[in-house]
Order: C-alpha cells, then structure tokens, then sequence
C-alpha cells in the first residue's frame, strides 16, 4: 500500500488508519474512522466517554482485529501484523491504566525494555546489564523522567504518579516512530501533573504524537491537530481553533460542562 | 529539553547502574559455600548417600519447574510428564542399547526438549484454568500411554533390572549410593549453572515480564509464544534430567514417576522454598525430603493428609508470615 | 450403539451434576476449587454411611447426602475458601489440592481405601430393553432414575437462574462483583448460598454415582480431570454450555472405551486438549465471556 505524500505541507503519513470498523456482536464500536497521522504530529484524539478511543487505539496496535477496514504504518500495510511486531516497526503505546513490571525496579523495567529493543531479548548467556549501552539510555531515561531518585525502588510501591511517568518512559525506550498516548494524565495527583505536562511537551520532535486525553488543558496546549470522536464515528477534524469553534463539537462535547475550557 | 548533568556525573550514575543491574548475576560466597557442602555432604554421611541422591534429583526437578512457574508465571499441573518421560527414556535406553549414564542423560533430556517444545504449543493461548487442565491432561495421556505400552514400560510393575555402567568409564556405581550422590549432584549443578546465567540474562527479564504482565510484554516488541516455547522446552529437559537421573541411579522406573502426586509435590516444594528463585526449589526440596522422611516414619500411610495440611496452612498463611507467628491471627505484619 | 448413548447420557447428566457447581463458582468467584470432588465424595459416603449403619431407605439418602455436603461447603468457605478469594490462581490451586489430599487420607483413615458397595433398592435394579439387533435399546433402570433425576434438577436449576431474585442477583455478581454489591446485592451471602448449593449438588452427585462411578477415599483425585474438563470446556457463562459438554464428555467417554478398549481413557484427554486449544474459552461460551 503506497501513501503520496500531502501535496500541501510536503509531510508524509507514518500512520493510516483506512474505514476501520470494529463490531462486537450486535455493538459497532468504531464505525467507519479514517485517520491520517503526519511526522511529527502532535495530533489529539478526542471525545466523550465510550466513544471508542481506546478501542481505536487497541486496533491500530494490534490488540483488536478490526471487522473491516486497513492501518497502514510508514507506508506498509500493517494490519494482519501481530502486535509485538508493529512495537518493532516502531508503533509504540501508552496504557489508560498502568501497564507495569510490578516485581520489578523501574531500572530493571527500563534494562529490560533498552534490551528488548536492542535485539538483546534473546541472548541467556549474559546477564542483563552488561553492554555499557544498557546503562546508558537507562541513565538518559531515568534522568529525563525524573525517576532517578526511584530506580532502585519496586514498582508496585512506587506513587502513582512516578509510576506514571515510567509507564511513559517504557514507552520512549522502545524508541517510537509513532507514539499512542492513552489519557497519560488520568488519575494523577495534582503535584505530580506539571512534571508529567512537562515530559509529554518536551518529547523529541521526530516522535509523531496521537494522544488522547480529556484534560482540554493538556490538549490545548499540544496539540496542533484534533479529532473527535462520538459513538465511534469520526465528527469532526481540524486544527484546535477549528474544533473549539465548531458548533456541532460544541454542543455533544465542550459545551457540557465537562472540562470546559479554550 | 531540560539541562543535563555534567557528562562525568552522567557516567558515574551510569556505571552505578550498571553495577545494580549485574549484582544478581554474581556469585556469592554463601552459594560457593552451600555446593561445596552439597559435594561434602556424601562422603561425610555415607550412611544417607541414597537420601541425599534423592534430594539432589528432586531439587533439579523443582528448578526446572521454577523456570515455568516462578519465572514465567505459567501455571503446570503437569510437570511430572517431563520428568516421567526422562526417566523412563533414560531406563529403556540403559537397558536396550548402552548402560552409559551420561549418554542416557543427554538422550532423555533431548528427548524431553522435544517433547517440551511440542506440548508447549498448549500453552500459548487461554486462561490458568485451560493452561492448567492442558498441563494435566498432558501428564494424563502420558501415564495412560506408559500403561497401554505395558510390553515396553512394565506398565504397572515398572521396568525392572537397569543396569548401569560406570559414569565417565570410571566411577562404578556402589551399593552405597554414594556415586550416585555425586553423579546426581554434579549434574544438578552444571544445569543449575546453566539456568542461574539463562533467568539472570535479557532473556529471563523477558520471562519475568511475560509472568507479571503478559500485555505489557507484547507491548514492548516480546514475542510472547516463542519465548514460551524456548522457556518450556529447557525447562522439560531439565525435568527430563532429573527424571533420568532418578532411573538411573535407582536401576528401576515406574509409573509413578508421571503421577499427579509428582505435579504436585514439587509445586509444594517451590511454594515451601519460595518460586521465582532457584535456591527456593532447592531448599522447598530439602525441607520436603526431610518432612517425608520423618512423616512417614510416624504415619507411613496416611502422611498425604499432614502434606495436605501443610498446603492448606502455607496458602491461607502465606509464606512470610508463616514464619512470624504473631500475624496468624488478625494482625497484619 | 442406542444403549451406548443411552449410558453416555446418564453418564453425562451425573457428570454434569457433579460438575455443575464447580463451574458456577469458578464464574462466580473466579476461584479454581479442585477440592470439588470432595464434596461429591462426601455425599458418597454419607449415603454409605446412612444405607449400611442406619439402614435409611436409598431415597432418602440422597436429600441427606446432599444436605451434608451442602453444610460442609457453607461452613468451609465461609472459614477457608474467603480469606482465598483475592489470592492468585496459584495459590488456590494449592489450597484446594492440599484440601484434598487431606480429605482422601481423612476418608481412608476413618473409612479403609476399598471401594464401597451401594446396595440398590428392589425396583432401581433391572432393566428394560426396546428393540433389537444393532438398534436396541437396554436402559438399565437405574440410569433411567439418574437421567430422570438430573433432568428435573437442571430445570430446576434454570428455573431459579431465571426466574428468582436470587438467580438475578447470582447472575449479575458472576457478571461484575462490584458493580452488583454497589446496587446493594449482599454478594458474601450470594457467594455462601451458590458454593453450598454447588457443593450439596457435588454432594448428591457422589451418592447417585457411587453405583456407577465407585466410591473409595481416591475419588476426588480419579474425577477431577472429568469436572474440570465439563467445566472448562463448558465455559462458566451459563449452566447450558457446561451441561452439554458433560453431555459430549459422558457419550465420548463410553463410546471410545467401547468402541476402541485400547485407548480408553485416552480419546478424552486429546480431544478436550484440541478443544481447549480450538477455543480457549470453552465450547459453549459466548465470544467474549469469562
């Protein structure tokens, strides 16, 4: 499957997702969704709650089989791909509840995944850890996610909102091309949002970004492009002024109340 | 991007944590100490060289359990199938074509791997309760077929009258049991060897990372299935080893090397000595051995009821507390 | 070949019986009881016990047996099973295999290890046959009360399922536990109600099949792969899907020792491993369910 480039802005889609339809029974949760994900996006996905976000998010990775429609990822056709080797083409996923290690250190988690990503996954004959490489990106890792002060502390006792910035950094050591954010803010404490605000607006600008969030704060200030989502069918799409100032958006989704804002 | 730390702090922090990293994977003096008596331990008490055999194949079998169970997180039934099948493997090979030990080990456990890598497709989709029934329906067809194959296995009365040549060409097998003891321990220790270097890897962070979030490892780039199969084929050779080294050292196998009781008895071993770390499936094998043997001397028949007991009492406890008396009733430690 | 499937049937709807509450609390609390079958075998030898010392009719044993096991499940997870709930699978597993062993070394202790007799009535003995040649049909009369007895239960069963307060508030707690005790339904008490009625099921299964299945202090360990396979094959999202692979267990099993002696016991084993890997989530269970 061959993607042209935009003949507008010269910027080619990493990520395509083509008349996805996604049917449970007698429920369609992803009705018809088209989606085009440029480089260096910093592209939001939003809508109500049980609008099929997450639902999206687990077809483009793998996790669910669309009942019909194609996802293409840096030009190749993606879809009958298993999961993991999308993650090795470089489409990399957050979680909306943390996906984490729990007997693990957040430097073990990170050894593992730099490992993992190294094509070290296999190798038994030599502990983990020994490529001075490994230490190294976990070093960078660590430090950029301010979890340097918690590496040597197991996950599962770890506050919320560390264990939100490793489940991030997972995320980044696998080195994406393409970086699906599930609601990367939810749940975390008041304190702890601005270190984790601050993460996801200083990731590197070759990452192309699709995030999804409710927090219209966080959208607002990073995304340059929106999607909105309802009942699993596309509404609407366009640049956030766009969206803010589209009545229709409006009235099923700003315009109640519900984080209101921009 | 933030400001960075001189590179100098950067590279100490770095080899810190490098050093964290490898920590697991060094020897300890308290191991070199513990299979240094493990050596010792026959020629100071002859007299419980067959015991100590015993304990040294049994250990090596809850290892390889270990593997599976603590550091993948599959739940088994049925690991006594590998250890069966090594066993009888390694008899039918002694008695039928060469009485070489070391020859009969490396057949069983090639055997095994195979056996292991087949049977692990079973286990690459469905819940615990599929994975378990599988596991257990695995061992069961394996009994069954040892029983119809009765002309080959001795079915009920077992294979009789394996005997076996000198290991290495030297070192006869005594009456004693003392070479048996060696024999038994020095293996045990090349494939301890061999799986403290394999879970202490990349590969075994994978193992550990598909035991504690099986979504999270795919999410990463693991591939799911082909680790499960490597994990369980190693660790079906493994139990394989130990399954041959009984029959060896024995001269005889039976069906009862594939029984339910022998799945179960070394889960209870791992879950005395703790799963997810190797010394715990040697230790749960030593406190197990001991625990038969003084149990069966005060109630010879009815000695599955205190292990019963001992189950019941670890898992409604817990491990931990189980050595704090004080937490039994109510307080939480 | 009629009375083949005849006794597969019979075998199948005791299977199910046995089985029935295995699955519901598997559903229910998610918990892997491979103690099960002790309850059954409890139920054997409380009818034993009541037919051989007491002299009690056989009819009246099986309310008895059924009691019995139905007290014996109330009271242990009230005080045992609970405390299990939240722990990992593993776990369970081995609490309910260390239930077990105590209970066959209890029974043979206080009981021997031989297989025990039950003494039919006059008018469950016999036999009634239609037809002949290849196409007859021998109905032993005891099996015809077993399938009689099973059928009426597992309407029972549905009836109360469906149509009752408890049956809706049984269901909706198999379907999210939380969400049923934040509308107020008493989920301990569902919990303590379905393990007693699935253990006093288990408890009359083991006296109607002591005759077929016999009883010693090993039953619980012989049987376990039977109510395993019903119920993981069966699914745990309804009381149908497990009845019919009891059903299909119960005919399997009888027309594979028949038909091929050799394998035995055999056929069943592989063929519920290629279902299991087929469909993971069992047979019957709807795409989507536990």
């Amino acid at each position: 499957m061959n993607l042209d480039n935009h003949p507008i802005d010269n910027n080619p889609t990493v990520l395509s997702a083509q008349n996805l339809v996604m049917k449970f029974g007698g429920i369609t949760a992803t009705n018809n969704v088209s989606l085009d994900l440029k480089k260096g996006a910093r592209h939001a996905l939003i809508g109500p709650n049980g609008a099929g976000k997450t639902t999206l998010i687990n077809q483009l990775t793998g996790v669910l089989t669309p009942t019909s429609g194609r996802i293409a990822l840096l030009g190749q056709d993606i879809t009958d791909l298993a999961p993991h080797l999308r993650v090795r083409r470089g489409l990399v996923r957050t979680f909306q509840i943390n996906q984490l290690f729990d007997s693990m250190t957040p430097l073990q988690t990170l050894a593992l995944v730099v490992s993992q990503h190294l094509g070290l996954g296999s190798k038994w004959w030599q502990p983990l850890g020994q490529h001075a490489e490994v230490a190294a990106r976990c070093e960078a890792l660590l430090s950029q996610f301010h979890l340097t002060d918690v590496a040597n502390t197991p996950t599962r006792v770890m506050a919320y909102g560390k264990r939100r910035l490793l489940e991030i950094a997972i995320a980044l050591a696998c080195e994406p091309k393409v970086l699906l954010l599930d609601e990367p803010v939810a749940g975390v404490p008041a304190g702890e949002r601005d270190e984790l605000l601050n993460t996801v607006g200083a990731l590197p600008e070759d990452v192309s970004v699709l995030l999804i969030e409710h927090d219209m704060d966080l959208v607002f200030s990073f995304a340059t492009r929106m999607t909105v989502l309802v009942n699993g069918t596309l509404l609407t799409e366009g640049s956030p002024e766009e969206i803010a100032n589209d009545p229709q958006v409006k009235a099923v989704y700003l315009g109640h109340g519900e984080n209101a804002h921009g | 991007m933030m400001a960075m730390a001189p590179d100098s702090l950067r590279t100490s922090v770095q080899s810190t944590l490098q050093s964290s990293l490898l920590q697991p994977s060094k020897p300890k003096i308290w191991e070199l100490l513990i299979w240094i008596a493990a050596f010792v331990l026959p020629w100071l008490l002859p007299q419980k060289a067959l015991m100590i055999n015993e304990i040294a194949i049994v250990a090596l079998f809850a290892m390889s359990l270990d593997l599976v169970l603590g550091y993948t997180g599959i739940v088994s039934l049925g690991h006594a199938a590998f250890f069966g099948f090594g066993a009888y493997s390694a008899a039918l090979f002694a008695k039928w074509v060469l009485p070489d030990p070391l020859l009969g080990l490396a057949l069983a456990m090639v055997l095994c791997a195979v056996l292991g890598a087949i049977a692990s497709v079973t286990i690459w989709r469905g819940t615990d309760l599929t994975r378990l029934m599988v596991t257990l329906g695995t061992a069961l067809i394996l009994l069954e077929l040892a029983n119809k194959f009765d002309g080959l296995t001795g079915g009920t009365d077992g294979l009789q009258g394996v005997l076996m040549g000198p290991v290495l060409g030297h070192f006869d097998f005594d009456l004693m049991g003392q070479v048996a003891a060696w024999y038994s321990i020095s293996v045990a220790l090349v494939l301890f060897l061999f799986m403290r270097r394999l879970v202490n890897s990349p590969f075994g962070a994978t193992l550990k990372a598909i035991r504690d979030n099986r979504l999270r490892a795919m999410a990463i780039g693991i591939s799911v299935n082909s680790r499960l199969t490597l994990v369980y084929t190693v660790a079906a050779a493994v139990a394989g080893a130990a399954g041959a080294l009984l029959s060896q050292t024995t001269g005889f196998a039976s069906l009862d090397v594939l029984a339910f009781d022998r799945s179960a008895d070394v889960m209870l071993m791992l879950v005395i000595g703790g799963v997810g770390w190797l010394y715990g499936g040697i230790l749960g094998a030593i406190v197990f051995k001991l625990l038969q043997d003084s149990l069966s001397a005060i109630t010879p028949q009815y000695w599955m009821f205190w292990i019963g007991l001992i189950l019941v009492l670890l898992t409604l406890v817990g491990r931990e507390r189980l050595f704090k008396p004080w937490t039994w009733f109510g307080a939480r430690s | 070949m009629l009375t083949i499937l005849f006794d597969g049937i019979a075998y199948g709807m005791l299977l199910f019986i046995l089985a029935v509450g295995l699955a519901v609390t598997l559903g229910l609390m998610n918990f892997i009881n491979l103690a099960h079958g002790a309850f059954a075998m409890a139920g054997g030898y409380v009818t034993v016990i009541a037919l051989q010392r007491f002299g009690l009719p056989f009819l009246a044993c099986l309310p008895l047996a059924f009691a019995v096991s139905a007290l014996l499940g109330a009271v242990l997870e009230r005080t045992l099973y609970r405390p299990l709930y939240t722990k990992s699978h593993l776990d369970q597993v081995l609490f309910s295999i260390g239930l077990v062993f105590m209970a066959v070394a209890g029974v043979d202790y206080f009981m021997g290890s031989s297989q025990q007799n039950v003494q039919l009535p006059e008018w469950l003995s016999g036999r009634t046959e239609w037809g002949d040649g290849a196409f007859m049909l021998g109905m032993g009369h005891y099996r015809l009360f077993i399938i009689g007895i099973c059928a009426v239960l597992t309407v029972v069963l549905q009836l109360i399922l469906t149509r009752t307060r408890f049956g809706s508030r049984l269901r909706a707690a198999v379907d999210d536990p939380r969400v049923a005790a934040g509308l107020g339904i008493n989920v301990n008490v569902v919990f303590l109600l379905t393990f007693a009625m699935g253990s006093g099921l288990a408890g009359l299964g083991g006296a109607l099949g002591a005759e077929v299945l016999g009883l010693d202090p090993t039953f619980p360990l012989k049987n376990m792969i039977y109510f395993l396979i019903v119920v993981s094959v069966g699914g745990t999202s309804s009381i149908t899907g497990p009845l019919l692979a009891a059903l299909l267990l119960g005919i399997a099993d009888v027309a594979g020792k028949y038909y091929i002696p050799k394998m035995g016991a055999f056929t069943v084993y592989v063929l519920m491993i290629m279902i299991l890997l087929w469909r993971p989530q069992g047979l019957f269970t709807r795409q989507g369910g536990k």
